[in-house]
Parts: C-alpha cells; sequence; structure tokens
C-alpha cells in the first residue's frame, strides 16, 4: 500500500529537493507529489503518495519533521483523510459513440474541458482508485491521452502545529549587553 | 545606524559577532572579495593545503571545544573537496559552519567556469544549507546557520554566497531573532517519561548505562558523573563518548562494540535495563541488532526524535536535551527515599561482582615484546604520557582501535576521531583544529601510516603556524585494518594493503623544518616519546610496529556482540608421532 504524506513546508528554493531526497536517498519511489501554495502564500503544502516499508513510514516522517524547512510532516496512510486526484482525459472517439461516452462521463461525475469533432476533453475528480476505472471505461471507446494531477489530501483531524517561537541572537544580545 | 560596506566585510562582522576567531580556508577566484578583507581583519586565517583539511581543521576545533567551527572554500573543486569533511561532520553530529563562494548570480546555470550545484551537492551532507541570493539576507542566514549548527543535535551548515554578493554594497542591519518556525529543538523531556524511567532505574538489577557522543555535546559529563555516582550503575562509553565519563572513574567499565572490550560487551548482553544516553544504537556497538540486550528494558534519551526507535524501539523514550533530562532524573532520584534495588546491597553486589569477573578474565591489556614495539605497548606508553589529560586526535583504522581501548581520557573533548564516518585523513587536520583551539595542551595526532599519508601537505600548515602537535605514526606497513580483516575473512588474501614505500620521517620532518624520528626497539620507546612531547615545535615521531597484529577482541560484522573472537586463532598442535 502507498503511504500517503502530506507537508506543510516553507515555500523556499530548495525545500522541495530536501524533501524528495530523503526519499531518494533510500531508494523510494515516489508515485505521485502535488505541491502548491497555501492561504499563507509562504507556506506550502504538499501530498506525496510513495511506497516505503510500512516499518520504516514511522522514520520517514520523522526524517522529514526534521528538515528545517518542513514545518510539520503527517502521515495520513491510516488516520482518517481524504485524498481526491483529478484527471483529464482526451478521447477520440467516433460519431456513434460520442452519447455513450458521455453518460460514462456523467456516471463518473466527469465534466467536458472540450469537445470537437474528433471526440473529447474531460475532467474528472475523485479517489484515485476510482480514476482508475473511469480511464479503463475510456479506453475501451478508443484512443486516450491521459494527465493525472497525483494525489491531493486532506487529514480530517485537527493536528497542533508546533511552531519553534523565535529565538533572540547571540549577536543581539551581546549588543543589547554593550548598550547597558 | 548603520555603515555602508560589502557583503565581504558583512560575512565577517556577523563572524565577529558570533564570536568566531579562526577560518580554515583556501581561497579561490569568487572567493577573493572575502579574502581582500580578510587581509587585515582580526579574525585569523589559517591557510590549509587542502579544503578537505580545512573541514577537518574546523571540526577539530569545534570537537575540542564545543564551539562552533568555521572553514571556507571557493567555488567548484574548493567546495566539492569540503564535502568529506561535511559528512564527517554530519555523522557525529559536529557543529561547523563552511562558506562556499559560488560564481556571480547571473552567472549560475550556465556551466560559468569554476560553477558546481554547492547548494544542490551538499543538500544531503549538511543539517541544512543555503545560496544567498541578496546581500541584505545575508546578515540573517549567517546568524541563522551558527543557530542551526550549534542547537539542537549540532551538525554541518553550509552558506554558499555568489562573488557579486561578496562585492555588493548595503547596511548591516543587526539580527536580534532567529525565525525558524519548523526547527523544532526538544530540550525539555516529558515529564511522565521521566517518571516512567525513574521507576525502571529503581527496579533494575543488572542496570547499565550506555552513554555516548550525545553527553560530549550537551556538556553532560558532570550530569552523568553524579548519575552513576547516585544510583553506584556501571557505564560503557562508546567510541564518541570516551571521556563522557572519566576513564578512571570506578564505574567505567570500558568502551563497547565490534572492538569493544569483553566485559563492556557481556554486560550489555546480560544487563536487564539500558540507559541509553545520547547514543544512536550504531551497528559497530549493537552487532546483529536481534541479539543486542535481549533481557534489558531500555530507556531512551536524545534529542534526536528520529533517533528514538530507529534501531531499538525503547521502553521509555524521552526526547530532550540529555543534561536537561539527568538534571531532572538526578533530582528525583535526591529526593526519594527509596533506593534503586542495584544500589542496595545484594542487588549491586551480585551485578558487580559478575562484571568484575569479566574484566578480569580478559582485560584490555597492553601487550609488550622485547623484539618489536607492539601497537598495544605504542598506546599504552602515549597513556602513560598523557595521564588522561592530553587531546588525542585519532585517524581511522587499527591504530584509532587501540587508541580507544588503551589511552585513557579524563574528561570530554579530549579524544577526536571520526566515528561515524570513518573518514581517514581525519587525524592530522582535526589535531590542529584542536590545537588552535586549544594552545594550551598537549596535542597527539596519532596516525596510520597508511592516513597520514593522506595528510603529509598539512605539515606545510603546522610549520607555518608553529603548531606544537605531536605526530605519532604508528606505522606497521600495512592498511592495517584492512590487512586484518583479508587476513581473517578472506583466507589472508591481501591484495592492496601493503605499504611498501613510507617516507624517511627525520627527512620529511627536516624538509618542514622540524623533528622527527623513526624507532623500531621497545627499549627506545618511552624515551623517545618523552623526547617528542619535550620539543617545545612539532615533532614526527614513526613508530614502526608488529606488522601482523590483529585489533581484539572483535565481532565479526553480522555476530551477536557476545560473540566475541578474543586473540588470534590459536595454532593447531602437531598430532603427536
Ligand atoms: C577515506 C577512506 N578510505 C578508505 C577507508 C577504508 N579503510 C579503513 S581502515 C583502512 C586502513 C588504514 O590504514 P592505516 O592508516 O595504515 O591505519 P592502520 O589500520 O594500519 O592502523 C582503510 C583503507 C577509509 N576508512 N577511509
Ligand atoms: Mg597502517
Amino acid at each position: 500500500m502507498l503511504q500517503i504524506i502530506s507537508l506543510l513546508l516553507e515555500n523556499k528554493p530548495g525545500a522541495l529537493m530536501r524533501v524528495t531526497g530523503l526519499l531518494s536517498q533510500r531508494g523510494y519511489n515516489i508515485e505521485s507529489l502535488t505541491v502548491a501554495r497555501t492561504l499563507d502564500p509562504e507556506l506550502s503544502r504538499m501530498t506525496i503518495a510513495v511506497e516505503v516499508d510500512p516499518g520504516l513510514r514511522q522514520q520517514v516522517i520523522k526524517q522529514m519533521n526534521k528538515l528545517i524547512n518542513v514545518l510539520q510532516a503527517t502521515d495520513l496512510t491510516e488516520s482518517p483523510a481524504v485524498t481526491r486526484e483529478l484527471v483529464l482525459v482526451r478521447v477520440r472517439t467516433a460519431q456513434q459513440t460520442r452519447a455513450a461516452v458521455l453518460k460514462e462521463a456523467e456516471i463518473f461525475g466527469g465534466r467536458v474541458v472540450d469537445s470537437s469533432t474528433e471526440g473529447f476533453a474531460i475532467e474528472v475528480t475523485g479517489d484515485p482508485e476510482k480514476l482508475n476505472e473511469f480511464i479503463d471505461v475510456m479506453r475501451s471507446y478508443g484512443e486516450i491521452e491521459v494527465t493525472r494531477s497525483g494525489a491531493v489530501a486532506i487529514g480530517l483531524e485537527n493536528k497542533k502545529l508546533r511552531l519553534q517561537p523565535p529565538v533572540p541572537t547571540r549577536a543581539g544580545n551581546e549588543l543589547e549587553e554593550n548598550v547597558q | 545606524m548603520s555603515t555602508l560596506m560589502s557583503g565581504a566585510r558583512m560575512l565577517l562582522e556577523c563572524l565577529s559577532r558570533e564570536g568566531v576567531d579562526s577560518i580554515f580556508g583556501y581561497p579561490g577566484g569568487v572567493t577573493l572579495p572575502l579574502y581582500d578583507v580578510l587581509y587585515d581583519h582580526h579574525i585569523r586565517h589559517v591557510l590549509v593545503r587542502h579544503e578537505e583539511n580545512a573541514a577537518f581543521a574546523a571540526e577539530g576545533y569545534a570537537r575540542a571545544t564545543g564551539k562552533v567551527g568555521v572553514c571556507c572554500a571557493t567555488s567548484g573543486p574548493g567546495a566539492t573537496n569540503l564535502t568529506t569533511g561535511l559528512v564527517d561532520a554530519m555523522m557525529d553530529s559536529i557543529p561547523i559552519v563552511a562558506i562556499t563562494g559560488q560564481v556571480t548570480s547571473k552567472l549560475i546555470g550556465s556551466d560559468a567556469f569554476q560553477e558546481a550545484d554547492t547548494f544542490g551537492i551538499t543538500r544531503s551532507c549538511t543539517k541544512h544549507n543555503y545560496l544567498v541570493k541578496r546581500l541584505e539576507d545575508l546578515p540573517q542566514i549567517i546568524h541563522e546557520a551558527f543557530y542551526v549548527a550549534a542547537s539542537g543535535r549540532p551538525g554541518p551548515v553550509l552558506v554558499d554566497i555568489p562573488k557579486d554578493v561578496f562585492q555588493a554594497q548595503g547596511h548591516y542591519q543587526h539580527v536580534t531573532a532567529i525565525h525558524l518556525p519548523g526547527y523544532k529543538v526538544f530540550t525539555e523531556g516529558h515529564t511522565g517519561q521521566i517518571r516512567r524511567a525513574v521507576q525502571l532505574i529503581r527496579l533494575a538489577e543488572r542496570p547499565l548505562v550506555y552513554a555516548g557522543g550525545g553527553i560530549v555535546a550537551a556538556g553532560a559529563a558532570t550530569e552523568l558523573r553524579e548519575f552513576v555516582e547516585r544510583t553506584g550503575f556501571p557505564a560503557v562509553n562508546t567510541l564518541m563518548g570516551l571521556g563522557a565519563l572519566p576513564s578512571t572513574h570506578p564505574n567505567f567499565i570500558s568502551m563497547p562494540g565490534m572492538h569493544g572490550s569483553y566485559a563492556a560487551n557481556m554486560a550489555m548482553s546480560a544487563a536487564d535495563l539500558l540507559i541509553a544516553l545520547g547514543v544512536r544504537f550504531d551497528d559497530r556497538v549493537t552487532g546483529r541488532l536481534a541479539a543486542f540486550a535481549p533481557h534489558a528494558k531500555v530507556i531512551h534519551v536524545d534529542i534526536d526524535p528520529a533517533e528514538i526507535g530507529k534501531n531499538r524501539a525503547p521502553d521509555v523514550p524521552i526526547v530532550g536535551d540529555v543534561k536537561r533530562v539527568l538534571i531532572r532524573i538526578n533530582q528525583a532520584l535526591a529526593e526519594s527515599k527509596a533506593k534503586p534495588v542495584a544500589q542496595a546491597e545484594s542487588g549491586c553486589r551480585a551485578w558487580w561482582e559478575q562484571i568484575r569477573r569479566w574484566k578480569q578474565e580478559h582485560p584490555l591489556q597492553p601487550v609488550s615484546s622485547d623484539s618489536e614495539i607492539k601497537p598495544q605497548h605504542l598506546m599504552a606508553e602515549i597513556d602513560r604520557l598523557s595521564e588522561g589529560h592530553a587531546i588525542v586526535a585519532a585517524d581511522v583504522g587499527q591504530h584509532q582501535m587501540w587508541a580507544a581501548q588503551l589511552i585513557r581520557f579524563n574528561e570530554p573533548r579530549l579524544w577526536l576521531n571520526s566515528g561515524g564516518l570513518g573518514a581517514m585523513g581525519f587525524g592530522l587536520p582535526a589535531a590542529m583544529g584542536a590545537q588552535f583551539a586549544r594552545p594550551d595542551k598537549l596535542v597527539f595526532a596519532v596516525v596510520g601510516d597508511g592516513g597520514f599519508q593522506m595528510s603529509i601537505p598539512e605539515l606545510a600548515t603546522i610549520t607555518s603556524f608553529g603548531l606544537p602537535i605531536k605526530i605519532v605514526v604508528m606505522n606497521n606497513g600495512y592498511l592495517g585494518m584492512i590487512r586484518q580483516w583479508q587476513e581473517l575473512f578472506y583466507n589472508n588474501r591481501l591484495s592492496a594493503a601493503e605499504l611498501d614505500c613510507f617516507p624517511d620521517a627525520e627527512k620529511l620532518a627536516g624538509a618542514y623544518g622540524f623533528k622527527g624520528r623513526t624507532i623500531e626497539k621497545p627499549s627506545e620507546l618511552a624515551a623517545a616519546l618523552e623526547a617528542a612531547v619535550k620539543e617545545p615545535g612539532p615533532y614526527l615521531l614513526n613508530v614502526r610496529v608488529s606488522p601482523a597484529e590483529c585489533v581484539y577482541p572483535m565481532v565479526p560484522a553480522g555476530g551477536a556482540i557476545n560473540e566475541m573472537v578474543l586473540g588470534p586463532p590459536q595454532p593447531v598442535a602437531e598430532a603427536a608421532q
């Protein structure tokens, strides 16, 4: 089973590399990774789906939490969370199957984002498993091209965010001492 | 009120404020603006002869004092040459700050002359690293770098500075606070867990303190000593922790692990409680993990939460500064009337008697012979002159293990060695850094004939600064540790293990302007070492020792630590006719 990791990290150059470095260093292959900024533009939210030995999952989370750019790393694999993904599928389809394709898209809650004589571009969001099914169904209608966003997840429990308060610098302290 | 200054000057301003007195470094094209300011600055620049040694010297400085060591290199090859020292500092949790020059900002990414992706390359070699893109960020970054290097679990931090940032003019802004919201430093330790630890300590019958480099890093030697004296518990110090409890302390048993003592390893294996303080259950200590301390409950105190449960799941995990935690445990023990069971006459006596028996059965003994100098004899002589007070910087190999076994250290920060990385070439430059930091101290560099030959260029630095280091080469004519493994595990097929050429020590030292000598007779050893120590300047003593010696006890890789090989295989007696 994939481990789903949610990270809150500083939106800084190199922050992504530090996180992925911890995984690549251990030879883990990242299935998907999404990252975008949060309400606070100085922070990003990242979701990683990665194959990790169950016995090492805790260690990976701890190592991520140690990264200075990471405010919080949480394992969502077994805790209450919602995981969603978006897929864009372009399907070439013949005149006579257009109606059927639209019907299927509707069943999966999809939205047609482009339509041409060649076929459709359809957007579907949902559980990654469900998207697999949708892709299989579309494939049965003709040639398809697929772009998936990768999983995005949100935990359903309130996790306390423990942040380090500012620390006075030694240099600053000495300065004050000098002033006194 | 602030004055306009260049980035280079601003950097030195920040370093001064951090209390830096020495930088170990090597200049290059992009750091020339910095070197121009260093020209008449009060911070001393020590020109080493290779950047790797700048990092090792900064480590030696940090290891000997606990202060942050500073090294500096140019872009490209300068920065890549630093990496071994950075990884070494990472493995042993040593606080250093490395400053590297980078090509001018607008050339970054263009394969400019001497460009390397230092920020990317050193990501995994450092606790944290920075690429400075704007001069106004420089003071904040430098003070952050020092804070990160020295706080929590210490480690190396690198700051990569493009040439144009060194050259730009700006106003120095005082940095009064560090704000790193994601950098969690846990210090206090959980009260409930500390209470549970004290309960286990009370109930233990065969307790053992397993103390490591964390005690040294935390400056917790006094608290450790109070703990063992209060409880009467026996203690082992790991390779990184030697000196944490004085080697002469009656409760000290010695070092555990692959080349640990029989008593230490047997005690680990029989203990019913391990009080693990600032250690990481390294494979060189635990041997086969599944068979390690099988009867023991474990209390594990470490400032790094990722160390807790990494190799051995503890019964009582305590994330915190080991000094703070020990103070509270000692307090709890002082306040309670009930004494630990093991301290009560009967329990204590049985366990201690057992440990004494193990010590007597197979002591770590300074072997000697009349015809050749035994490596153990050499270490015993160094021990005699040091009396537990000298700084000993070791290189990596057999000599390192014998030194760790036989030289006593009565304080922390005297024994300097590359524990986690095992980087040959560490010993001599680390001794330099230590001697700069502690000019008053007798400093030995105890190195192998292999590792010494990785460090020879630094003899020039030693001469330049007149560092009175006593370089003792344990010359066995081999990459001894390689030979030992080939002898024991590869049918004695000695492949690339022999060092058939070694320079004439007297001429070599003479060429650099100081005294040197080679000895090979056991009868010369004591006087030669004494003469080296008496010499006011540096001294190179090349000691030819018996080549065929192996380090024992030895736990073969993958073995349980109580399955030690205690000595060479006995020759099979010839069948009687
Ligand atoms: C940089 C580096 N390269 C290789 C090794 C592997 N290695 C470990 S011990 C050793 C032999 C060291 O020989 P010497 O310096 O003569 O010390 P001795 O073991 O003989 O005391 C080697 C090659 C290492 N630890 N570090
Ligand atoms: Mg050798």
